[in-house]
């Protein structure tokens, strides 16, 4: 048998995506559909003093305006966990006030005929203002900084450990630094949208996001409405990268405002303005840096000063220390994370949100440090290499990394680095090599799965969570059919609406490594039970043989050893009279450190908890949970994970050419080099880390977003103005895996891809570009005219 | 189909023209506001949603559609303006129920990743092979009057930037456009281009 596991194959949804047909969710065909179109505010805080709505409403064609005078009130929705739903901004409930507390705040929605009447409406809208002094800048003397408790997920984000004041001072080496990094927009191509439509007291929603559980939850709960009467879609998402994870506006202005004006309503922010206000972004951070060495290039002491934003409606953390905790062996270790609240959107999760900017900074100082202590920079990592987690001392589920940094130098040519910056050209190019490390945690949690296998011989899966161009329509049919041995054209993975039991959001890169195991124990508990039916029934061939003697290829169950006695999955069902053979399957397991010592799940917690996932799953009727004194799930969650840590790691190089003259940068060359357990899908795999590594092209080179110093409105407000990769941006790629099985973290052996690939990237780009001129840009973007000057 | 009209309190109110849209072969007859972008025609009217909206701007691309064979950016136009011209959408790519050579190499170079930029990258690079068939030189031709071009990948890379794809999938696009336009030539005339 030639497992499917790893195989490139080609994504199941692209005959969809190529011909049109992929439904995103401002695209149902919903009869009588209304369309809404969001105001902002046009001051940074202060009051609504009046909103002439007079004007638009007269306007045929104009179904509504709504606004917080006529809005329907919303409950308050507390929860912080985006997998069972989080508001962005939970103290900003939208139109519940006349409260303003950034510019380009939502203040009111036109309900038109069609989109052409909504904007037209739009523009007839009068709003009058009582503006207060806001504080949008740190600098501003009003803008106070403090310390948060935790980050996202009860994330510790103040470590300390031993005394790093003490090994500062002993250190024979040292390097002190600041970094910056800009706001960052997440400009997902797809914009934020939702349609909602009532019948009755049932609200059926079409929406864009990375939590369709969650968000499902949050709307009912805002609404105050019971979760069973709200049902959420979303096949196919256009990119998230974190915009999409917290739960924004437009998802519940949408059901407000079909109930506004009792008809279906859809709501598209727009990507001029709203895409850049509305819908998230990460902080800007100031990091600044402490590294002491002995002699030999050990370090003896870390310290990393965070400081990032937040709003005044919620507090996010961009906590760019968090890498730095367990990334190399140190003693003596300060985190510390500042953060200041500000007039502006609230940000939130994007792509490696806190690892992305954090190795940047802390990647560059150790690419510093190698230089003043005359140590190549692959040579230093290597002499600070964590062999145990060094937060909690605890072993790496599997850690690859020394073959990693072997490979990646091996693949761009290390051994042509000139270590004296700016000497080597190419043509007309300097050029420069750099190296960084990656990291990102390798989360797991919880998903339960319903698995029919029918008559005719085909597998159906079924697990509420997202395919956001991961690639898990594909991924998980590749479990579905190593698992069932089914071929893959015979098996399918449905997800995307909350008629299926509850699966994991995906953020922190755990969509695969979650859902992945629950399949699979659901596919073994299909198979074993067919197997059952087979050998206790005296006209099968494999009647009366032990179940572990029996083997399944290509949907055909034969004895392992003598292939031409068996028969296939359908002749078994259909001399059984069964249509489909069924299980609901939980698998529960944490492997994020703040929860793990809160749930450890025993088989008996996984029944239970499966329980709930049958509830969650049951307006469908759906088969009983099937999870407790399972053994495949008994196999999987048994295992002793309390003194394991679990993290991917990375090897990042890089080459760039700089144009002398202009100092034009190109990335010529990105290797990557990924330990991220065992593959799937290599294709889809490749594509996830390129995908990262584009998006650090963009952050080291281009990307940024600007505020206007006067007013705090954004200026860099559209894609014109935010700059992003394009085609010519592209450098060549080579990406490898080291492939290993990781057999912590669960029977399938794969952690997540989705989030490593930014981590280190900017910050190998940094290096190169530092190798190639001599010259150390600390303020991200690096455009040409900081080499200029 | 189901095509959207107009109200009729707008047509009362004499704001909508008819027109007669010819798209993937097929004749929509609308009866629209002039102000309708050809997208939001596209999208909101004729139900035709393959076309995506990224910016509404000409910033990304993500609505890039064929007018007698070349590409455009569909938001930046108004629906009225293409009345007899032959419209071609990602939904008339595929011939028969048989994807084009680009579509099936897409799928293969995973050229896509959420698939919200592809319907446009298609369309474009669909009219791109052709523009550089016809001659067409870029900003990066190393000589514009020349007689002949190489296909390489920097004049794909080049032709291909108004194209943006958030999620990264460049690498698998340039491929699988390269490989499409492999199974016909590498290197084309200089025939219909001028000044």
């Amino acid at each position: 048998m030639d497992s499917i596991i790893g195989k490139p194959i080609d994504r199941k949804d692209g005959p969809l995506k190529v011909t049109g047909k992929a439904m995103y969710a401002a695209e149902w065909n919903i009869p009588n559909l209304a369309y809404g179109i969001t105001i902002q505010s046009t001051i940074t805080k202060g009051h609504i003093n009046n909103i002439d709505t007079s004007a638009a409403e007269k306007l045929k064609g104009v179904l509504g305006v709504m606004t917080y005078k006529n809005a329907m009130q919303l409950h308050t929705l507390s929860g912080s966990d985006p997998s069972s739903g989080k508001f962005a901004e939970k103290d900003l409930l939208p139109f519940q006030s006349e409260r303003i507390f950034y510019n380009g705040q939502h203040i009111a929605v036109v309900i038109a005929e069609t989109f052409e009447v909504a904007e037209h409406a739009a523009s007839l809208i009068k709003v009058t203002y009582n503006e207060e002094k806001p504080v949008f800048d740190i600098n501003q003397p009003e803008a106070k900084i403090y310390q948060p408790q935790q980050g996202l997920g009860g994330t510790q984000v103040q470590v300390k450990r031993g005394d790093a004041e003490q090994g500062m001072s002993n250190a024979s080496t040292k390097i002190e630094q600041t970094y910056n990094t800009p706001v960052y927009h997440h400009n997902p191509m797809e914009p934020h949208a939702t349609s909602a439509v009532w019948n009755g007291d049932t609200l059926t929603v079409y929406d864009a996001t990375q939590s369709v559980f969650g968000n499902k939850n949050a709307i009912s709960t805002m609404l105050g409405i019971a979760p069973d009467k709200v049902r959420l879609i979303s096949p196919f998402i256009g990119g998230g990268f974190g915009s999409k994870g917290f739960m924004w506006a437009n998802s519940i202005l949408a059901p407000m405002a079909a109930k506004f004006i009792n008809r279906p309503v859809k709501i598209v922010l727009e990507r001029t303005g709203q895409m850049f206000t509305c819908a998230g972004r990460r902080s800007f951070t100031i990091q600044k840096i402490n590294l002491g060495t002995d002699n030999g290039g050990k370090l003896t002491s870390v310290k990393h000063e965070t400081t990032s934003e937040t709003s005044f409606v919620d507090e996010f953390v961009e906590p760019a220390g968090v890498a730095t905790k367990m990334i190399y062996a140190t003693p003596n270790l300060d985190i510390t994370q500042n953060i200041v609240r500000l007039n502006k959107g609230t940000p939130c999760p994007t792509r490696a949100p806190g690892e992305a900017v954090g190795t940047y900074a802390f990647e560059v100082a150790m690419d510093e440090l190698a230089e003043k202590l005359n140590i190549d920079p692959v040579q230093l990592r290597l002499i600070n290499y964590a062999e145990k987690n060094p937060d909690d001392g605890h072993r790496f589920s599997s850690k690859n990394l020394k073959e990693c940094y072997e490979k990646g130098a091996q693949s761009i040519g290390w051994s042509n680095r000139n270590i004296k910056p700016g000497s080597t050209k190419e043509g007309n190019f300097l050029v420069g090599y750099g190296m960084a490390t990656a990291t990102y945690p390798a989360n797991r949690s919880k998903a339960t799965v319903r698995l029919k296998l029918y008559q005719e011989g085909n597998a159906v899966a079924a697990c509420c969570t997202q395919d956001i161009g991961t690639g898990t329509y594909t991924v998980m049919a590749q479990v579905m059919s190593d698992a069932l041995g089914l071929p893959i054209d015979k098996v399918e993975f449905k997800l995307g609406d909350t008629i299926y039991p509850q699966g994991p959001n995906s953020g922190g890169s755990q969509t695969m490594a979650t859902t992945g195991p629950a399949v699979r124990a659901a596919a073994l508990t299909v198979k074993s039970k067919v197997i059952k039916l087979a050998v206790a029934d005296k006209k099968s061939p494999l009647y009366n043989q032990t179940e572990d003697a029996i083997s399944v290829d290509e949907g055909k169950l034969f004895v392992t050893s003598d292939n031409l006695k068996g028969e296939t999955y359908s002749q078994i069902l259909t001399r059984a009279k069964m249509p489909l053979v069924e299980t609901e399957i939980t698998t529960n397991v944490s492997t994020r450190e703040t929860q793990k010592s809160e749930s450890n799940p025993t088989t008996k917690q996984g029944g239970e908890q499966g329980g709930q996932g049958q509830q969650s799953g049951g307006q469908q009727g759906g088969s009983k949970d099937e999870s407790k004194d399972n053994p495949f799930v008994k196999q999987d969650q048994d295992l002793d994970r309390s003194n394991v840590a679990f993290h991917s790691f990375g090897a990042q190089f890089v080459k760039v050419l700089v144009d002398p003259l202009t100092c034009m940068i190109k990335v010529d060359k990105v290797v990557s080099i990924m330990d991220v357990g065992q593959i799937l899908n290599e294709k889809t795999a490749k594509s996830q880390i390129m995908g990262g590594a584009i998006f650090g092209i963009g952050m080291a080179l281009m990307e940024g977003s600007v505020y206007d110093e006067n007013t705090g409105r954004i200026v860099t407000r559209d894609l014109a103005d935010y700059l992003v990769p394009v085609h010519a941006d592209m450098p060549t790629f080579d990406v490898q895996f080291t492939n290993v099985k990781d057999e912590f973290i669960s029977p399938v052996g794969a952690r997540g891809a989705g989030e490593i690939g930014i981590t280190g990237i900017t910050a190998a780009i940094a290096n190169a570009i530092y190798n190639a001129t001599g010259k150390r840009v600390r303020d991200l973007p690096i455009t040409p005219d900081k080499l200029i000057v | 189909m189901n095509i959207k009209q107009n109200p009729s309190g707008l047509q009362a109110n004499g704001f909508t023209l008819p027109l007669s849209l010819s798209i993937n072969g097929k004749q929509y007859d609308l009866n629209i506001e002039p102000r309708v972008s050809l997208l939001d025609a596209l999208r909101e009217y004729i139900g035709l949603t393959g076309t995506k909206k990224g910016c509404n701007q000409g910033a990304c691309g993500a609505c890039t559609v064929l007018v007698d064979g070349e590409r455009i950016n569909s938001c930046m136009t108004l629906a009225v303006q293409y009345q007899g011209k032959e419209i071609t959408t990602v939904e008339g790519l595929a011939e028969d129920g048989n994807l084009s050579a680009l579509q099936q190499a897409f799928i293969e170079h995973d050229g896509f990743q959420c698939g919200y930029c592809t319907p446009g990258q298609l369309c474009s690079a669909t009219a791109m092979i052709e523009e550089f068939k016809n001659g067409m030189p870029s900003a990066v031709s190393p000589d514009v009057a020349s007689e002949e071009f190489e296909f390489s990948e920097k004049e794909i890379k080049e032709r291909m930037s108004g194209n943006l794809c958030r999620c990264g999938a460049y690498v698998g696009i340039v491929e699988a456009i390269q490989e499409a336009f492999s199974n016909k030539e590498t290197t084309v005339a200089h025939e219909t281009f001028y000044l």
